[in-house]
């Protein structure tokens, strides 16, 4: 059994170690590829539309003026306030109604359903994720429409309620999960030792599993804000897609990510309006970059506590 | 024991009423799904016919069926996990499996939420920036997958990343102790006893991929072509995107076909989430430690 | 009082272990003769597995773990090997709490073969020549197919030792193998170490004094991260011991 081996030999650097050094690199290349392909997203995407922020941009213009005219024959203006108000009135509109729901969800899921209540919600909350946004777009279009039409007798239903209502529904999932998440991550203990001590459930989770899972919950809101400031399609569909500084939920209005999608296919590649688009979606990745951040390093303070 | 004080009534009002809230709350998140599933199979049902599956759209893609755009979305989804399953499966080893708590690994996971996050406009306008124009691959399934493959490339990461790390670390231990290499480990050991949480998670990214539009609309698929896609470099529809069309920029288009392409596609992606969340069910049943 | 006839597999020299700033061994010497059983006893905490790490190069896989002094391995210091994976599979380890890969029997006593590149069907012989050894086979010859992380504590016990033993290692450390055993199979095994002795250097770490004793022929006794006491078995139970905790130990005044 003891064959001696001089050990010199033994020491060689066979197949398997060679094989396992090979491993070794391509699964790092496979690790680091993630950091290469978010740079590659935004150098791409700075690289095609920073012509725009150098040459024709006029800073002032870009954030103050509602005047998105960027075919305009005579005066082409690039004013960016109609859209941002389109998507922050749509965004705004959806968390109002989402977010109380969501964490309502998330609470009845995670704290008081059982059994197979429990795991039937859970699905039904998944399959909710799983509706494609361009299906969505479809429902606002053809179904909520004619039925916002009927119920507020306005003459179109194509408007910042139908967009709101839709990404408030496409938003939710997210944020439940995430928030259930949260709750799950308090440790029993706290539940039963505030139990032990006669509070009724809801005292426990009011007092007890809510402060203690706070910072989770707002990093749900927020991811649930950045799915709802990115999403395309279905607001793209559904709201109507019309430049207003909008009033009231009934106004049809624009988003910003909307507005790429109708807008890019009639530009030509490095036109003045082709790398205004590309600004509009250096300000997406922006915006998006720091609510992920925010909500990354929210999520990190609950870990370090 | 408690005397029942006003106050502990009063309690108890409250947790029932607060129970019943949330679990209506909970109803109305989810009723949604079955109502849109409800109309969507009334209205678009009686369109699903074998012929509609598998007829070219005609007359300005008022009439016909959906052929090119099921095969269009086959091709792009498959071509999108040639991509990413290869990559998302490495990424995740090399997180799950050789990272340790260093700012590398923070920055790769950062990377990867961010991913997840970027607007799917900001990933085609990569998608054309890079691919389409840059590497030249011009309007094609390439480029089109590639940036699909890109944008749910953190779908197949985590999945993978937790089936992996449900692999208790001491099976890896003993491996090591017994003078086997890191990849032998992941070979033997590491992967044959999460493979199935990773296909979990492939099935997901499939349903992911397959009813993204945003992403591919400039960077490969076509509103209407009159053949179907040869090699990779050809451009092709989808299913997803036809939707998209004959809804809001074809006229003339009976009300009844964008119900029966919607009820097509959201019943391949319901089906494969089915698939998964079922397959993921049938593990946790499974025993082996 | 040292048997000169005998050479030297393992020598340790002023070894000192940290995980990070802690040390959980300090300036530890000693030799371990080839083909006996050397036992190292002493308290939990007392740097027992950590030195079985070390010998192993385990601190290649635990972070913050790190090793001064050299241990040599048949002359050669284990620090300079380069191909580490070699080195492991010349020296097989149980561990206290038995873990049975979840594979079947035979690819639990198969995997180390295999991965050297052994096919059947000399794969089905050294499978029931290990299996043979750590007194398992009987138990298991019909049901080689089923998963060995689910056969009892006993059995996955004997399992592990006949997984160490399909290394063919020339080196054998039992790190306290009868925790999770019951007292009979606990005999069985040591049975089982007395004969492989003959060919197999084994270290046997254990905080039972007794079974030291049955087993050893030399032994040392760690405690709070020092090496104590190196010597012929009989003696720290009997002679001449130069130091009273050795005694305080082995006589079960505090532990």
């Amino acid at each position: 059994m003891s064959t001696v081996i001089d050990s010199g030999d033994a020491d060689r650097l066979d197949a398997a170690w060679w094989i396992d050094r090979i491993v070794k690199v391509l699964v790092f290349a496979g690790g680091i590829s993630a950091i290469v392909f978010i740079l590659g997203i935004f150098a791409f995407v700075t690289k095609e539309g920073f012509g725009f922020v150098l040459k024709d941009m006029d800073v002032v213009e870009f954030f103050t003026s509602p005047n998105w005219r960027p075919t305009s024959d005579t005066k082409p203006t690039h004013g960016i306030l109609a859209l941002l108000a389109g998507t922050a009135s749509i965004t705004g509109f959806a968390m109002l109604i989402s977010v109380p729901f969501s964490l309502g969800a998330a609470i009845y899921i995670g704290e008081f359903a059982t059994g197979k209540t429990r795991e039937t919600l859970k699905v039904l909350v998944e399959m909710l994720a799983a509706i494609p946004s361009v299906v969505w777009g479809f429902i606002g279009l053809s179904i909520m429409n004619p039925l916002i039409i009927d119920l507020f007798d306005v003459p179109v239903g194509l408007c910042m309620l139908n967009a709101g209502l839709i990404l408030g529904l496409m938003a939710a999932p997210i944020m439940t999960t995430i928030a259930e998440d949260a709750l799950k991550a308090v440790p029993d203990g706290y539940r039963e030792a505030a139990e032990a001590m006669g509070a009724t459930r809801w005292q426990v989770i009011w007092k007890v599993v809510i402060p203690a899972a706070k910072n989770g919950l707002v990093a749900a809101v927020l991811l649930g804000v950045g799915r709802g400031f990115g999403e395309t399609m279905a607001v793209l569909m559904a709201s109507g897609h019309s430049i207003n500084m909008p009033e009231g939920v009934f106004d049809p209005v624009r988003a910003l990510t909307a507005t790429i999608a109708a807008e890019l296919g009639e530009t030509v590649a490095g036109d003045t309006h082709y790398q205004a688009l590309f600004t509009l979606g250096i300000l997406l990745f922006a915006v998006t970059f720091v609510i992920n951040l925010t909500a990354d390093l929210v999520v990190r303070g609950i870990r370090k506590k | 024991m408690f005397e029942r004080t006003e106050l502990n009534a009063r309690n108890d009002r409250t947790q029932a009423l607060v129970k019943v809230l949330f679990g209506v709350m909970t109803v109305l998140l989810a009723l949604p799904v079955l109502i849109i599933l409800g109309m969507l199979v009334v209205r678009g049902g009686p369109m699903i016919s074998w012929e509609f599956l598998t007829a070219d759209p005609t007359n300005g893609m008022t009439e016909g069926g959906i052929y090119p755009a099921l095969v269009g979305t086959i091709w792009l989804v498959s071509v999108a996990l040639l991509i990413s399953v290869p990559i998302g499966i490495a990424a995740a080893l090399y997180l799950s499996e050789y990272a340790r708590d260093t700012w590398m690994t923070r920055a790769i996971n950062l990377a990867i939420i961010n991913l997840a996050g970027v607007p799917s406009i900001v990933h085609a306008l990569f998608g054309v920036g890079a691919f389409v124009l840059f590497f030249k691959f011009g309007t094609s399934i390439l480029a089109a997958s590639l940036t699909l493959a890109i944008m749910t490339l953190p779908v197949v990461i985590v999945a993978t990343r937790e089936s992996l790390q449900a692999v208790p670390h001491e099976f890896r231990e003993a491996c090591w102790n017994m003078g086997a290499t890191r990849w032998q480990t992941i070979r033997r050991i590491v992967l044959p006893n999460s493979i199935s949480g990773i296909l979990t998670g492939v099935i997901l990214e499939v349903s992911r991929t397959a009813g993204e539009t945003a992403p591919i609309m400039f960077t490969g698929a076509a509103m209407f072509l009159p053949f179907l896609p040869q090699s990779v470099m050809d451009q092709t529809m989808a299913l997803s995107l036809h939707l998209f069309a004959i809804s809001t920029q074809v006229t003339d288009v009976p009300e009844e076909l964008p119900y029966g392409v919607a009820l097509v596609l959201i019943g391949l992606v319901l089906a494969l989430n089915a698939v998964s969340i079922g397959f993921r069910t049938w593990l946790r049943g499974r025993k082996k430690w | 009082m040292v048997a000169t006839s005998t050479t030297s597999k393992v020598s340790v020299r002023d070894l000192t272990i940290r995980y990070g700033q802690n040390a959980v061994l300090r300036n530890a010497s000693f030799e371990i003769p080839e083909n006996e059983i050397f036992g190292i006893i002493g308290p939990a905490g007392s740097g027992k597995t950590s030195f079985l790490r070390a010998l192993n190069r385990m601190d290649e896989f635990t972070p913050g773990m790190s090793v001064d002094g050299s241990i040599t391995l048949d002359g050669k210091d284990v620090q300079t090997w380069r191909n580490l994976y070699a080195l492991r599979r010349r020296i097989g380890v149980v561990f206290p709490l038995p873990v049975g890969l979840p594979l079947s029997v035979y690819g639990n006593v198969a995997l180390s073969p295999r991965l050297r590149g052994m096919k059947r069907p000399d794969l089905d012989d050294i499978v029931e020549r290990c299996l043979r050894r750590a007194a398992l086979w009987d138990e298991v010859k019909d049901r080689l197919d089923a998963l060995g992380s689910l056969l009892s504590g006993g059995q996955q016990q004997r399992l592990t030792i006949a997984r160490a033993l399909s290394q063919e290692p020339d080196l054998l450390l039992l790190d306290e193998f009868s925790i999770a055993v019951d007292p009979v199979t606990t005999m069985r095994i040591e049975d089982v170490l007395k004969e492989l002795k003959k060919e197999v250097t084994i270290v046997l770490v254990t905080n039972l004094v007794q079974q030291a004793r049955r087993l050893a022929s030399r032994t040392a006794f760690f405690l709070n991260g020092e090496c104590v006491e190196v010597g012929e078995t009989e003696e720290l139970f009997t002679g001449t011991v130069q130091d009273q905790r050795t005694r305080d130990y082995v006589e079960g005044r505090f532990g």
